[in-house]
């Protein structure tokens, strides 16, 4: 045995310095915490999550309760008013057909949030039923939606809007505010979901190969019992990220499409059909209110549901967050 | 050799900022290294054996820093200069073999290529000097073909073969000090041996110190002459190795020297133990078979040996060199073996054996490409209805590798145990709470974790949440594939104790999966030693420790580290 060296005599650390912990003791006092749980108490501490609400209820009070805004009937126009300047009461005067603009704002938060949230849900829905059914079953069934999706994901998502709404336009003509919304919900649906069956499908295909799944079989559980109890919930949580934030770019969407003049009629008062009234103030240069704050509205609404999306990807995906 | 040493740590404090809190990582660690000498630091996971050799090269993350104490390499202080000081010390003087293989070398860059980043940056060698020394250290860290090897990309090597050249790259610049942060954990038994035994040979010959970092007291033995042991952030003994494996005095290293399965292994009472569990376990095991054979509810026919397998071969398809073409690879080629009542067979191999195919064939996870599994004398492939497949489910159970998938995260608890129950529609809602807390006192855990999820827990409590699962339906056969492999030595040794106490009293039969020949001992009555799909050698556990027939055996036996070390008796 070679010779103990100085610095290298056996040492004993005395017990009571490091007392000995039970191995692999519980904590008995801890609190239980779910995992939704848990990311409400990352959400709860957030300042971008309370600015994003705080921004979302300011515009669902204005969906609700348009009166406590204004007075004025966005859809009741008098030439007299064209152009009038602001007034008591109408806070940025009269468009070119003499509609009060902030009315038109406050009326039009109605169809682009209704249109945002209607695509975002539908998209979400179709994106997880294909993206689940792909992952989970593989093979052809994998393969056929792969690339139907593909194919969806390929085509510009406005330009197929586009093609597909002057289709329907010209079938069915005088639709009312809700049909006019759908229509617009269906063609943003139609070409949006390959995105959320993306994230679904990986999800999915993950999740499918962990143990927990396997000890499921084992126990007896079908195939349908783990993809319902076990695959899905457990895959959601990339899904509502991706729907939050794809919430803000369908509103946009719409715009771009009303203000295109096809995505709601010109007798439903909407961002883009505001908007799309105020080009001739672009290039006149006078009263560009008229565009100021229709645009305002709609940057504001935009930033709120990406600020929600971006809060609940922190809070559902802490290893994403900045250290 | 000279009496000045090379590395001395006096004091040395780590912390983690976490929030507004520090949390000490390292507590006034010492500890002395002479030039030429290997010194190894035992801890288990968290114990900071990690941080400390981190500090000593200023890789902490960016949470953490030095509080106090001093860190002397060749007599200047290390821990208070600067970081142009630290950079020419890094890699020249002290030289870092990472610990994971795999993910430490670039995956786009040539494997050459990242030695001979080493050697410039160390202003070793240059240009076409350099790649002719690249060459030379492959080959010397024992690559053959080093010439070709060094013009490959990481993903053409095997893990012992990337642990190799990270080796290679550690002692580039022929460092004074080598810091090897667990070099082997990620590789088979066999694989470690011999690239501990090259390590060995390479910095005896080049007089380098190594500073071993390893969970695992028995391989730090047999490696290095001077033992560090610590826990919870303290350096609780350190000695010479042999005298504290021979004679532990803080109680810490006394639960480690016990537990130790390299070193329990070879201890007699780890086998009178598991002779006196088997007795108990085979008499239960008999009055449950005793019950199955004369009520006919049961499922199965009351047989003594509970499960057969009988030429079981499994062969994937996999992609071919073409899309169109598919190659045949045998994973499992005719294994057969006999599972007794009330007794544990253990399957022994390593990875790419087929060890876990089998399992997975025996649980009816995956389809059997050829042969059978008898359960009780039932052929489970001619279960016909859904109702009988149901039935058979309840017989045999799985206890899965990694605690911490085999749990649903979303899943509390009291849910993850009462799963089995709701499924199979036993009972009512009240008297599966009262199963829940019964399996869970079983499990040795209080009933407080139910409301918890499994995020909240240890991977040693997450593992027994899983055993209590398994055990909800009351089973016959227990599959634990590699159930105790990703845990801490005493939290295995728990475990493992667990099982043994669980056989006892419930008369259970377990098939045991496992890389680890060290465990096999304390838990097993037969083994099945598997190597590329083939059954090699099968014996009872007695019989493979003393006698191992086959050659391979032997391998897998000698490469048990600790092996050689005499003990004291005990």
């Amino acid at each position: 045995m070679p010779e103990t060296r100085p610095g290298q005599e056996r040492f004993v650390a005395p017990v009571d310095q490091t007392p000995l912990r039970a191995i692999d003791a519980v904590d008995v006092d801890a609190v239980p915490e779910s995992q939704w749980k848990e990311a409400w108490k990352r959400l709860r501490v957030s300042p971008l999550f309370w600015l994003s609400v705080v921004i979302i209820t300011f515009i669902a009070v204005m969906i609700f309760f348009p009166t406590l805004f204004t007075s004025s009937d966005p859809s009741r126009g008098s030439l007299d008013n064209s152009f009038e300047p602001p007034s008591e009461g109408h806070p940025f005067g009269y468009t070119q057909q003499g509609y009060d603009v902030w009315a038109r704002t406050v009326y039009g938060a109605r169809a682009s949030v209704a249109v945002g949230v209607l695509s975002a849900i539908m998209t979400a829905v179709l994106g997880m039923i294909t993206g689940a059914i792909a992952g989970f079953y593989g093979g052809i069934v994998d393969t056929l939606i792969s690339r139907v999706s593909d194919i969806f994901f390929s085509i510009p998502l406005l330009l197929a809007c586009i093609v597909v709404i002057s289709v329907i336009n010209n079938m069915w003509p005088n639709r009312g505010f809700w049909g006019a919304v759908a229509v617009v919900v269906v063609a943003l649906s139609l070409f949006a979901w390959p995105q959320i069956t993306r994230q679904m499908r990986g999800a999915v295909l993950e999740i499918k190969n962990l143990e927990f799944v396997d000890a499921a079989t084992a126990i007896g559980a079908t195939r349908m019992t783990n993809l319902r109890r076990h695959i899905v919930p457990n895959a959601l949580a990339p899904v509502i990220v991706a729907s939050t934030i794809s919430l803000g770019v369908f509103i946009v969407a719409e715009t771009s499409l009303s203000f295109l003049g096809l995505g709601l009629p010109s007798n439903v008062a909407s961002w883009g059909n505001d908007l799309s009234a105020a080009q001739n103030q672009v290039r006149s240069g006078q009263h560009l209110q008229l565009m100021y704050v229709p645009a305002a509205a709609l940057a504001l609404t935009v930033l709120g549901f990406i600020l929600l999306g971006e809060a609940v990807r922190e809070a559902l995906d802490p290893k994403a967050r900045k250290k | 050799m000279t009496d000045t040493p090379l590395l001395e740590v006096q004091d040395l404090s780590v912390g983690f900022r976490a929030g507004k809190e520090t949390l000490t990582a390292v507590d006034q660690a010492n500890l002395v290294i002479y030039p030429g000498q290997t010194i190894a630091i035992v801890g288990e996971s968290g114990s900071g054996k990690s941080t400390m050799a981190h500090a000593i090269i200023d890789l902490l993350p960016g949470n953490g820093r030095v509080l106090g104490g001093r860190i002397l390499f060749e007599g200047d202080d290390i821990a208070t200069v600067g970081r142009d000081k630290i950079l020419a010390l890094r890699g020249s003087s002290i030289g870092l073999v990472p610990q994971d293989p795999m993910s430490n070398l670039n995956p786009l860059w040539k494997v050459g290529a990242q030695i001979k980043e080493a050697l410039v940056a160390n202003d070793v060698a240059y240009g076409a000097e350099a790649d002719r020394r690249v060459v030379e250290l492959l080959e010397e860290a024992g690559l053959p073909d080093a010439e070709r090897r060094a013009r490959q990309y990481p993903h053409e090597f095997s893990g012992g073969m990337r642990q190799r050249a990270l080796i290679a790259m550690g002692l580039a610049a022929r460092p004074k000090l080598l810091i090897a942060d667990e070099p082997t954990s990620a590789l088979d038994v066999t694989v470690q041996k011999q690239i501990l035994d090259h390590l060995d040979m390479l910095t005896d010959s080049l007089g380098v110190a190594v500073m071993l970092i390893t969970h695992d007291l028995g391989l730090a033995a047999e490696r290095a002459d001077h033992l560090v042991v610590m826990y919870r952030g303290r350096v609780v003994e350190s000695g010479p190795a042999l005298e504290i494996l021979q004679d532990p005095q803080h109680p810490y290293t006394q639960r480690l020297v016990s537990k130790a399965p390299s070193i329990a292994s070879q201890r007699l009472s780890s086998v009178k133990a598991r002779e006196e569990v088997r007795a108990q376990a085979v008499e239960h095991a008999a009055e449950v078979a005793a019950e199955v054979a004369h009520s006919g509810e049961e499922f199965g026919e009351g047989n003594k040996d509970i499960l057969v397998v009988e030429n079981l071969t499994k062969v994937f398809q996999l992609r071919g060199a073409k899309p169109w073409v598919k190659t045949d690879f045998t994973a499992v080629d005719d294994v057969s073996f006999r599972l007794q009542r009330g007794t544990t067979t253990a399957i022994v191999g390593e990875s790419g054996s087929g060890k876990s195919t089998v399992a997975r064939m025996v649980l009816d996870l995956l389809p059997v490409t050829s042969g059978r599994v008898l359960f009780d004398g039932v052929d489970i492939k001619e279960l016909g209805s859904k109702k009988l497949q149901l039935r058979f489910r309840r017989q045999m159970q799985p206890v899965f590798q990694n605690p911490y998938a085999s749990l649903d995260p979303l899943y509390s608890i009291y849910q993850s145990i009462e799963e089995p129950l709701r499924t199979h529609e036993v009972g009512t809602k009240k008297e599966r709470e009262t199963k829940v807390r019964d399996l869970l006192d079983k499990v040795s855990l209080p009933t407080t974790v139910m409301s918890r999820y499994p995020g909240e827990l240890s991977g040693g409590q997450r593992q027994r949440v899983a055993i209590a699962r398994a055990l909800a339906l009351d089973p016959e056969v227990v599959i634990c594939d590699e159930a105790v492999s990703a845990l801490d030595v005493l939290v295995q040794a728990q475990i493992l104790e667990l099982l043994n106490d669980l056989q006892a009293e419930l008369g259970l039969s377990y098939l045991f999966i496992t890389h680890d020949l060290a465990v096999v001992r304390q838990i097993a009555d037969n083994v099945l030693v598997m190597q590329e799909g083939k059954v090699v050698e099968q014996s009872s556990v007695n019989e493979v420790f003393d006698n191992p027939r086959e050659a391979y055996t032997r391998k897998l036996l000698d490469a048990i580290p600790g092996g050689s070390i005499p003990l004291a008796s005990s």
